[in-house]
């Protein structure tokens, strides 16, 4: 069986897949990869199903060695990788050779970077998803980010090396954008004229606090119309909450299940995987769009990426 | 935003790919045993396309594959189970007991809760644990329930800053309703105790020590039971 020895964890460096949904009654939120399209085009590169587990690596990666070899792809955000030395392309597949070293350092781009290995990182699923779940300790490799000296067992596969690479076109159009578009959240008529066009007109950044739980923003602060008591209600991901304090909070993977501020906007699904990218300090605007042009876009962002331009062989 | 309004029931969209569905505009024990029904039903029944479901204490969010299904189609499905929710009989809850050991280090905000209310330390234990609680739902993190509600005279507001983390156990109290952090989180819930059983338990197959309609009671225990009880 081949196996990732960790000599270097990164920053936070987490098993993760497409997540857990289905357990919000029980109040488990489905975690999963904080930028799913890279995922998910990183196993095509392996030749793995879309949605097997991978490392996640969020600002500074880690070092890994492949005692036995290995498949492997890097996606998301460039972290300088390199194998023995040679620099390793990101959006290619590459092959380990028994012992060699893949060594990344600090993003020169955005906050995750994806090691997708050929058969995927085995772990005991924990409701039917090898994703980490940080705050409660489940999932992924013993229920918490990689420590030096981890040893990672790979799935079985027995296909050979292929040389494929994403589209560079399709690397643009998913992260080119800083904005972010958004519905309106289902508080939205709570807040005041003035913080609606403050919210959609000014930019926000990213705070440092920002976790795969939410992603604190620092800009302008956005007020209700008038005290108003909320009760308790699901939270979907992406919704973007505003505290007392008035500076919101966009709820990601982590989140919570259920949660008692006003939202006032919510990001569109085709764009979740882009909050997946964003860094502390970053900068970004709110684009307010209609739910059918929300799902006009998501419809077209999965026709790109199941057609056959996506991977070039 | 669309909202539409037959049988008592609003419908509004959450995100691209949920949908709310109010079952009620306040928090009452009718809204709570619709939620619950309406829950079970769909457990049972689940809709093409639905991918989870988030009860609260008047609502269900209900989320979806957007390429699968709409918001229509989504409403028009649910309330082909709403009509169901009147003549739909379901156990009561079951009894649970969370024994607890009120004060000391398990409980830094018993004594100013006291102070709050004008009581004795030993007279907010002995209102906490005179009332039988109903589960509202879980949510916030894996297994925690919301309870209510708390007696009379007992209610009190959040702290004023959140604590940085809460030990796993702790039972604390916010506005009218009380719970028991599962995991160490953040939170602003005041503390008045703790208690050793674990309320999230992965290797179990009902993984949440306490479920949607359960009927719950604290009993005061000391920390020398507390000790004997902790399996942690």
């Amino acid at each position: 069986m081949k196996t990732i020895q960790v000599q270097a964890p990164g920053l936070l460096t987490t098993v993760q897949d497409l997540g857990r949904p289905g357990f919000g009654p029980i109040g488990v939120s489905p975690s999963g990869a904080a930028d799913p399209i890279s995922l998910r085009i990183g196993n095509r590169l392996v030749a793995n199903k879309e949605g097997a587990a991978a490392l996640e690596m969020m600002l500074l990666g880690g070092t890994f060695v492949f005692p036995e070899g290995a498949i492997l792809a890097l996606t998301g955000s460039d972290f300088g990788a390199t194998l023995d030395d040679v620099r390793v392309n990101l959006g290619a597949s590459a092959e380990a050779r028994p012992g060699q070293t893949l060594r990344l350092g600090p993003t020169s781009s955005g906050a995750r970077c994806y090691l997708c290995v050929q058969g995927g990182i085995a772990v005991k699923p924990f409701l039917g998803s090898a994703s980490t779940h940080i705050l409660s300790g489940l999932g992924g490799f013993e229920g918490r980010p990689l420590r030096k000296g981890d040893v990672l067992r790979i799935g079985r596969s027995s296909k050979r090396f292929r040389s494929r690479k994403i589209a560079a076109q399709v690397s643009e159009r998913l992260y080119a954008r800083k904005v972010l578009r958004v519905t309106p959240g289902t508080q939205a008529d709570w807040f005041s004229e003035p913080s609606l066009r403050a919210f959609y007109g000014g930019t926000y950044r990213v705070g440092e606090q920002s976790n795969r739980m939410g992603l604190r923003l620092e800009g302008a602060v956005i007020s209700q119309r008038g005290p108003r008591e909320m009760i308790t209600e699901g939270v979907s991901l992406g919704a973007i909450q505003v505290p007392a304090g008035g500076s919101p909070i966009i709820l990601f993977v982590e989140q919570q299940t259920t949660g008692g501020y006003p939202k006032i906007a919510n990001v569109i699904s085709a764009d979740l995987h882009r909050v997946g990218q964003l860094r502390p300090r970053d900068e970004l605007r709110f684009d307010r769009v209609t739910f059918d042009a929300a799902r006009s876009l998501l419809v077209e962002q999965e026709r790109m990426l199941a057609s056959r331009e996506l991977i070039l062989e | 935003m669309q909202t539409a309004q037959t049988d008592g029931v609003r419908f509004q969209p959450a995100s691209d790919q949920s949908l709310l569905i109010y079952l009620g505009e306040q928090i009452t024990p009718d809204a709570h045993q619709r939620v619950r029904k309406l829950l079970r039903l769909l457990e049972q029944k689940p809709i093409a396309g639905v991918r989870d479901l988030n009860p609260a204490y008047c609502s269900i969010l209900v989320s979806f594959d957007a390429l699968q299904l709409s918001h229509a189609k989504l409403e028009e499905a649910l309330r082909g189970y709403i009509h169901r929710l009147d003549a739909l009989r379901i156990p009561k809850g079951r009894e649970r007991e969370i024994p607890t050991c009120y004060g000391g280090d398990f409980g830094p905000d018993l004594n100013e809760i006291a102070r709050l209310h004008a009581l004795t330390p030993a007279q907010v234990i002995q209102l906490h644990a005179s009332v039988t609680y109903t589960v509202y739902f879980l949510g916030f993190v894996p297994g925690f329930a919301y309870l209510g509600e708390l007696p009379e005279g007992l209610a009190t507001p959040r702290l004023d800053s959140p604590r940085r983390s809460t030990p796993p156990g702790s039972v604390g109290i916010a506005g009218n309703q009380t719970g028991v952090y599962p995991f160490s989180t953040p939170g602003g819930w005041r503390l008045i105790g703790r208690t050793p059983i674990a309320m999230f338990r992965p290797d179990r197959k009902a993984m949440s020590f306490l479920a949607i309609g359960d009927r719950v009671r604290f009993t005061p225990i000391s920390a020398a039971q507390f000790a004997a009880l902790d399996r942690r």
